[in-house]
């Protein structure tokens, strides 16, 4: 899996009419080759019209309308009570916390297999646990983390027998916002590993020789040359790690119940029960998700095309 | 001692030895190509001069000075890669100021210093480009220019040409050598290609299998070949097997006819077998006017290779081929296949390469 | 002590942390879920799990909705990634674009969409009846499988030379969806099982969709065990981790067969 959160370009959403000439029908065919490529993807654009694209413009129009349809900036308004913004805060609290605890750990990990001349099975087997881990998320990680790191469970009833040590009595608790974070760094770490070991791998081994041939220090090698040649599928892993746990819903759902307030929780206590009493709220409420990650994806997409200057 | 001085230096992997004891004194300005097939250890020498390896055993001196223990970001040494390995997150000009650079020198001697380099390599327009939209040839003019930025004692060179087109090596490797003749500077060239040596060097250093073969001027290398491994590696040659008739008078039996060797050792008894080395320059169609004194043999052709401005044939002579070229001449044709011929060439153009 | 030895035990250093982080998670659950039994260890709780018809039908119901799920993202993706390489490469940005959405698109926020926009009252009422709303649930799920799925097929397609096997099926006179069914399609296998095993791995336990659109789906079952029960949910976490670990297990198998054979 590549991540390479990519570019926007304005090109037509629709397959749009088949264009016109047609250079000599191929024999066999029929009809010309475009109209079966044209057909070919036609499937595809539309299914991401109907199941991708017009859901979430749905739900951007809805936030903009009252509850007769009428056009409103009301519910945007109503966004901005102690409630739904703290919801927001720790939502982004939380994501921010875990990209960057996990991308820098998932990075760290991935050079120490990659270039701290660990044996040479660490790898593969870093790899697939890697890919196993990035995808024990939702339920079945809350249910490890509870029976870890709960109140009774395994690491700190250890910690209270053993040790003599309450972890509970230091302030611990899974139920916020570290305890969130520890347990997203579950699947945030893994998820770095698999994205940032092929970019490492690409580091050519010419480019540090000839760095420290010209006289550099490693640090100088990694401040000049290898960082900057990383910088961004690195900032690609750590965007797609803030997302991943910006709308990520069931872990925090099993530990916490509803006692955490993050916004994703709240969005699915809105869908299932009005919560908020407002239909319309709810749709400003995805909305304002929707702009968060979609400002996210646009610094991304800004500072990589200054720092990817030097790419095709 | 020399500028560069690399005394019984010796390389081992695990078990695998890969230098087995390389000792040479290179001149300040001198211009050195280590050549050989792959996996003869002229990389790893290399490396070693670089410091990307260390040496088992030995030591090597730059300028007097032992640099053995030293990081390779001490040893103020430049080195060209075989894939031209430009920092591709750098322009041209950024490229060639690295070392500079690293080494804190102030803006304005940085800045003077990368234009007179780019000016050097004749790419000054390039100077904002960055590598991937530079050519092939241009990436490893770029890559010479930041190599020699910073002034180093010593140049080495790693391939640099084997991944260019032949055209644009041809003409890079003249750039170069005409670079390292004004700039003086003490270069190590590796290759495998021993056109590329011959052209280039002052002087050759054969290796084979972790060891030196021969040492010496392209022209000794390529006409006096001490090994029959240079002799065969450096050059075309055809190697024929013979029969000893008189050691002494160094008569020796090709299939019918007999020949006279020149040069080379001969330590057969009569009767016993050996084998001599031609180079196809020296061979000549003899159109039945041979010069007295000249080795003939006859033959009929058994193939005709039109190269352009030279015709190599392929004569069979019983169970050996012998290879000869001519220059072409357009007024006349090419001999035809199976035509009988005879070759003829002087007895100093006979190398005996193993005679027991 | 040099700086690669330096470097070495760092990286051991770095690389044990990691493991402990990773693996007494795993160590603890599986304690735990041997706790059922007051005075002993005991299988007791995957015993529980395991009879408990709830779990049978809605893991039966999620492995069929991964199916589905599946094979409509191998209809979508590999007619649509082998056309965008032969044809219409001008696409591909806008196609990888569609592809990468759901990676930064909340799963809540689409299956909000779908709530809003195919309501019963809507015109095209898919979750006015349980047929049509599993249907609406494998579509969501392709949306969560298409940055998998897709990036899998055209790698593989990248590795094949497309072009020159529609050419050679062209010249043996093979219409367009025998070439896809009969060469293209072959070709890529490897690609698609990968892809199809990691659906499967995501889709399995997946709870916000399901749950929202009400289905009896795998997920929603965890989190009802989970809300009301004490050891079974561990259980449950590490049969979902032994499946997880399956699904990856195969993907390494089926490619380094395909590595094999080519050898």
């Amino acid at each position: 899996m590549t991540v390479t959160v990519d570019t926007t370009p304005p090109l037509p959403a629709e397959p749009g009419p088949i264009p016109e000439p047609f250079p000599a029908a191929r024999k066999g065919f029929g009809i010309g080759e475009k109209a079966w490529a044209w057909i070919g993807v036609a499937p595809f654009f539309i299914f991401a019209l109907m199941f991708l694209l017009i859901p979430t413009v749905y739900l951007v129009i809805g936030a903009f309308q009252d509850a007769d349809g009428n056009f409103t900036l009301q519910n945007l308004g109503d966004l901005f009570t102690p409630n739904i913004l703290a919801a927001y805060w720790i939502s982004i609290k939380v994501s921010v916390a875990s990209a960057l605890l996990g991308a820098l750990i998932g990075f760290f990990l991935a050079y120490a297999v990659v270039m701290g001349g660990l044996p040479a099975w660490l790898r593969p087997t870093l790899m697939t646990f890697s890919g196993v881990a990035s995808n024990f998320a939702g339920l079945p990680l809350a249910f490890a983390f509870l029976a870890t790191l709960g109140r009774t469970g395994l690491v700190t009833v250890l910690l209270r027998e053993v040790f003599g040590f309450n972890l509970y009595s230091t302030g611990f608790n899974l139920l916020s916002f570290w305890g969130l974070t520890l347990t997203y760094l579950y699947f945030q770490i893994p998820l770095m590993v698999l994205i940032v070991t092929p970019a490492l791998d690409g580091l050519k081994k010419e480019w540090r020789e000839a760095s420290e041939i010209l006289g550099a220090s490693t640090r100088q090698y990694w401040r000049m040359v290898a960082l900057p040649i990383l910088f961004p599928s690195v900032l690609g892993a750590t965007l797609l790690l803030f997302a991943n746990s910006f709308g990520a819903i069931a872990t925090a759902y099993a530990l916490t119940g509803s006692s955490l307030n993050i916004v994703t929780i709240l969005l699915y206590a809105q869908i299932r029960g009005d919560v908020l009493h407002n239909q319309n709220l709810g749709y400003a409420l995805a909305l304002g998700m929707i702009l968060i990650t979609g400002l996210s994806n646009g610094t991304y997409i800004w500072l990589r095309a200054r720092a990817e200057r030097w790419m095709r | 001692m020399a500028f560069l001085q690399i005394s019984d230096v010796r390389k081992q992997f695990a078990q695998n030895v890969v230098v087995k004891g390389f000792d040479l004194g290179i001149e300040q300005g001198e211009f050195i190509s280590l050549l050989g097939p792959s996996g003869c250890g002229k990389t790893t020498v290399l490396r070693m001069v670089a410091g990307f390896e260390d040496p088992t055993a030995g030591r090597i001196i730059i300028d007097g000075k032992d640099v053995t223990p030293l990081r390779p970001n001490q040893r103020n040494v430049g080195m060209v890669f075989q894939a031209y390995a430009l920092f591709p997150n750098m322009t041209v000009a950024d490229n060639v100021a690295f070392g500079l650079k690293v080494a804190k020198r102030p803006d304005a001697e940085i800045k003077a210093r990368v234009a007179e380099m780019l000016e050097m390599i004749k790419l000054p327009h390039l100077a904002d480009r960055y590598p991937y939209q530079c050519s092939g040839g241009q990436q490893q003019r770029v890559a010479l220019a930041r190599a020699l930025a910073h002034k180093p004692k010593v140049l080495l060179l790693d391939e640099p040409l084997s991944a260019l087109d032949a055209k644009i090596r041809v003409s890079l490797r003249e750039e170069i050598r005409a670079l390292q003749r004004e700039l003086g500077i003490t270069t190590i060239f590796v290759t495998h290609d021993q056109e590329e040596a011959l052209s280039m060097s002052d002087r050759i250093v054969v290796m084979n299998e972790g060891r030196v073969d021969q040492v010496g001027s392209p022209f000794e290398i390529y006409n006096n070949p001490a090994t029959k491994f240079v002799a065969s590696f450096v050059g075309t040659l055809s190697i024929l097997k013979g029969k000893v008739l008189d050691p002494s008078a160094r008569r020796i039996q090709i299939g019918q006819h007999e020949i006279v060797a020149g040069r080379g050792a001969i330590n057969a008894r009569p009767g016993e077998e050996c084998t001599i080395a031609l180079r196809p320059e020296a061979a000549k169609l003899a159109n039945g006017q041979a010069l007295n004194g000249h080795n003939k043999v006859g033959g009929t052709i058994e193939d005709v290779h039109f190269l352009g401005s030279v015709v190599r044939i392929k004569v069979r002579v019983q169970d050996n081929a012998i290879a000869l070229d001519t220059f072409n001449d357009p007024s006349a044709v090419p001999p035809e296949r199976g035509a009988p011929v005879t070759v003829s060439f002087t007895p100093a153009d006979v190398l005996v390469l193993e005679g027991a | 002590m040099n700086p690669a030895q330096q470097s070495k035990i760092g990286a051991w250093i770095a690389f044990i942390l990691g493991a402990l982080y990773f693996i007494v998670p795993l160590i603890g659950t599986f304690e735990f879920s041997l706790r059922l039994k007051r005075d002993e260890y005991s299988f007791e709780a995957y015993r529980v799990v395991l009879t408990d018809p709830n779990f049978l039908s809605s893991f039966g119901y999620s492995t069929l909705m991964a199916l589905i799920t599946i094979v409509i993202g191998v209809v979508l993706v590999v007619p649509t990634a082998y056309w965008i390489q032969l044809r219409l490469p001008k696409l591909r940005p806008l196609v990888e674009f569609i592809t990468l959405l759901p990676l930064v698109m909340p799963a809540i926020i689409i299956v909000f969409g779908y709530l809003r926009l195919y309501n019963s009252s809507s015109w095209i009422p898919l979750t006015a009846n349980a047929r049509s709303t599993d249907l609406l649930l494998a579509f969501s799920y392709v949306t969560l499988a298409l940055p998998y799925m897709y990036r899998a097929v055209e790698t593989g397609m990248r590795a094949i030379d497309v072009r020159t096997l529609t050419e050679a099926g062209e010249i043996l006179g093979a219409g367009m969806p025998t070439i896809l069914m009969k060469v293209i399609f072959p070709n890529v296998r490897v690609a698609i099982l990968s892809g199809a095993f990691l659906t499967f791995a995501i889709v399995i336990g997946e709870f916000t969709m399901a749950s929202l659109l009400n289905r009896p789906a795998f997920g929603p079952y965890l989190q009802l065990i989970g809300a009301n029960r004490a050891y079974e949910p561990s259980a449950l976490a590490i049969i979902a981790f032994l499946v997880t670990w399956a699904c990856m297990g195969l993907i390494n198998v089926v490619g380094s067969a395909k590595q094999t054979k080519r050898a």
